[in-house]
């Protein structure tokens, strides 16, 4: 049977497995990348840089494009226009089988006719490797995800947890410059997604690798990655920290989609006597809950129209008004408690505001007993600090 | 909760029909003709004896089961005609095997490849020569290969031979009939197995660097053997007792084993031997037979 040893495939040790990124350019550059499905542009004049050792996570709602454009870095789509560049050379347009790059499938796609020792190994054949190479790095590979005595294996004769682990294995056994993740865990259940999370990131960080992630679950993004891209309708709409992403979202949809929060429309009130004193501070009206004093964004908002956003752990709730000197419940808001749901570690209420306006507040529980719990029905106050605030465009 | 109190009566009842039809079809009158092979031929009604009476009583019994011998396969084994027509009938089906396999892969593989509204099409085609009747297609192919059919017709008139050939009655015509009637039956277990392949191990195959070839070589094909095995299985063992292509199309001086039994059951009318002849055909085929089901266990199993 032919097998063609490495020709096309990449020696081991050729410098695709010990090429070192020049310090200040990045490893994989997407530049204006276009993908269209019959008319329906999966990916959009996308581009985006990742740096060599980064966790990368790409989360978005389904059909988004994240998976087309992870299929793009692997190369079983070809971009319509743009480039595609690794280590400075455009791999646009180069097979699968020849790319440095290496991917993780969602449905694991191991070999069922192969053991887990020759699903590890098939990579490692087609490069060309020599025997007992292949064996030591079997075993390293094996010994890495914690298989030992599972080698002689067919897939079907292990559980989900072990096939995703062969799955890894397999794909870290070429030493790609890139590893793909499409979904790696969304086929276990919540305990062993959640240890799985931790050993993804430790094996990332103790191996170096750079990992780029496709999830739907902000979760699993936020754990891992140390940037996450938020994708929506072909386009990257943030690309930011968790934390970034999260406290200061740069959109409202980026503010609805990742996390809950509470979105106040209005429009900025340049009323010298809605500044109290302070700089650094605007007055924005909002229909539904009076003004709302939130700290100037660094950027001062250029449209009038526009939105506070309030995460809900943010929003105190109190049975009796705060002092009004205290700067941190500038903002205080009364209404009526609707809702109550009990999580374990953060109780979520939903308020009714006098103005008829819904607002949701989570508290966490911080003592076993009640001393802060309220009940629905019970009248209190909502107050929130404009720090705590982030301003949005409409 | 045992596995096996779930069975109710009427389920035990189902499970053994399969095995109650096969009993009553295919064992009982198999021992007819073990029987009639273990006989003598006869000028009579029926042309073989001893014949069973029951009437006779025990004594007549124990006759007839006296006179039951095992001539007819030592006829079988020393006559050259039928060692020579079992030769061939084994090695005209590993040819025709090997030529079904070699057209009927690259064909399964096209139609797996296809978008499912294409599948459709590709299947009804395959399926589509069933709607006439076998004989009328054998001898539609007679109209065409003999002497002045339509393909002689057709490389006359495009002047790429002079006269016409010799196509009819000859190995090339009835190698042409075999493949032609069961390429079908090639097709769709590869097919089958083929369209169920996840794309994605293919996809895999090329993350992992491999070219197209390698990923072939080294994932469809091992994962198609199941296919192969069934296809080439369910063609090799009918092919092996045809009767009607070599008869049709092939020439008279060697004969297929079908034939054999043919011309000794309706011409010479000596059942014994015909009877002898199909024994030792089945005890031939068995060794396939027990192969394929094994291999269909295994499917299952893994299924």
């Amino acid at each position: 049977m032919t097998d063609e040893p490495a020709k096309t495939a990449i020696k081991a040790d050729s410098p695709q497995f010990t090429a070192q990124t020049a310090p200040g350019t990045p490893l994989l550059r997407i530049d204006a990348v276009v993908k269209t499905f019959g008319g329906f542009r999966a990916v959009d004049t996308l581009s985006l840089e990742i740096q060599a050792g980064e966790f990368f996570a790409l989360l978005g709602p389904s059909g988004c494009g994240k998976t087309t454009l992870l299929r793009m870095l692997a190369g079983f789509e070809t971009p319509e226009a743009g480039r595609i560049l690794l280590d400075g050379k455009d791999i646009a347009a180069v097979p699968p089988h020849q790319r440095p790059v290496n991917m993780m499938f969602q449905s694991y796609a191991l070999f069922p006719h192969l053991s887990v020792r020759d699903n590890i190994a098939f990579g490692l054949k087609r490069a060309g490797m020599r025997r007992s190479e292949i064996a030591a790095r079997v075993g390293e590979m094996v010994a890495l995800v914690k298989l030992e005595g599972m080698e002689k294996r067919k897939p079907d004769q292990l559980s989900g947890g072990q096939r995703q682990r062969v799955a890894l294995a397999r794909s870290l056994a070429r030493r790609p410059r890139l590893l793909l993740l499409d979904e790696p865990l969304a086929a276990l259940d919540k305990k062993l997604r959640e240890s799985t999370q931790l050993e993804l990131m430790e094996l990332q960080r103790r191996l170096g690798l750079t990992f780029v992630i496709v999830t739907h679950d902000q979760q699993e993004a936020m754990t891992m990655a140390g940037r996450i891209g938020v994708m929506d309708a072909g386009r990257l709409q943030q690309v930011a920290t968790p934390r970034e992403l999260y406290e200061a979202p740069r959109s409202r949809w980026i503010a609805e989609f990742v996390g809950d929060i509470n979105l106040l429309e209005g429009e900025l009130d340049n009323s010298p006597d809605s500044h109290p004193g302070m700089a650094r501070r605007l007055a924005i009206a909002t229909r539904e809950a009076g003004t709302i004093h939130v700290a100037a964004p660094r950027q001062p908002p250029t449209a009038t129209q526009l939105c506070v956003a309030i995460r809900p752990e943010k929003v105190k709730l109190s049975r009796r008004a705060p002092a009004t000197e205290d700067m941190r419940a500038m903002n205080r808001l009364e209404g009526v408690v609707t809702d109550v749901g009990y999580l374990g570690g953060v109780t979520s209420y939903k308020l009714k505001l006098d103005s008829g306006a819904v607002l949701r507040s989570a508290m966490a529980n911080t003592t076993r007993l009640d001393f802060d719990a309220y009940a629905p029905g019970q009248r209190v106050v909502a107050w929130f600090s404009p720090e705590d605030c982030v301003v949005l465009e409409q | 909760m045992s596995g096996r109190a779930i069975f109710t009566r009427p389920a035990r009842l189902a499970a053994i029909a399969p095995y109650l039809w096969m009993a009553l079809f295919f064992l009982v009158p198999f021992l007819f003709v073990v029987k009639i092979s273990l006989s003598q031929t006869a000028i009579a009604q029926p042309p073989y004896t001893p014949v069973f009476n029951l009437n006779g009583g025990w004594e007549a019994i124990r006759e007839a089961f006296a006179a039951l011998s095992l001539e007819n396969f030592r006829l079988l084994v020393s006559d050259n005609l039928y060692v020579l027509s079992y030769l061939r009938s084994l090695t005209v089906a590993a040819i025709s095997t090997v030529i079904l396999l070699l057209i009927g892969y690259p064909i399964a593989y096209g139609m797996a490849r296809l978008p499912p509204r294409g599948q459709a099409v590709a299947m009804m085609l395959v399926i589509v020569p069933f709607w006439t009747s076998f004989l009328i297609r054998i001898y539609a192919w007679i109209n065409i290969l003999q002497h002045d059919g339509l393909l002689n017709q057709v490389l006359l008139a495009l002047h790429i031979v002079s006269t016409p050939v010799v196509w009819l009655s000859t190995d090339g015509a009835m190698y042409l009939g075999i493949v032609y009637s069961y390429l079908p039956f090639m097709i769709l277990p590869l097919y089958a197995t083929l369209s169920k392949m996840d794309p994605a191990l293919l996809e895999a195959a090329s993350d992992l660097g491999a070219s197209p070839r390698a990923a072939f070589w080294h994932v469809t094909f091992p994962l198609s053997l199941p296919g192969i095995g069934a296809g080439a299985l369910l063609c090799f063992i009918p092919i092996v007792g045809e009767f009607v292509i070599p008869d049709l199309l092939a020439g008279s001086d060697s004969l297929m084993i079908g034939q054999t039994l043919w011309l000794e059951f309706f011409t010479n009318k000596d059942w014994p031997v015909a009877s002898a002849v199909a024994v030792i055909l089945l005890i031939l085929l068995l060794a396939p037979l027990l192969l394929y089901d094994r291999l269909q266990r295994g499917q299952l199993e893994r299924a």
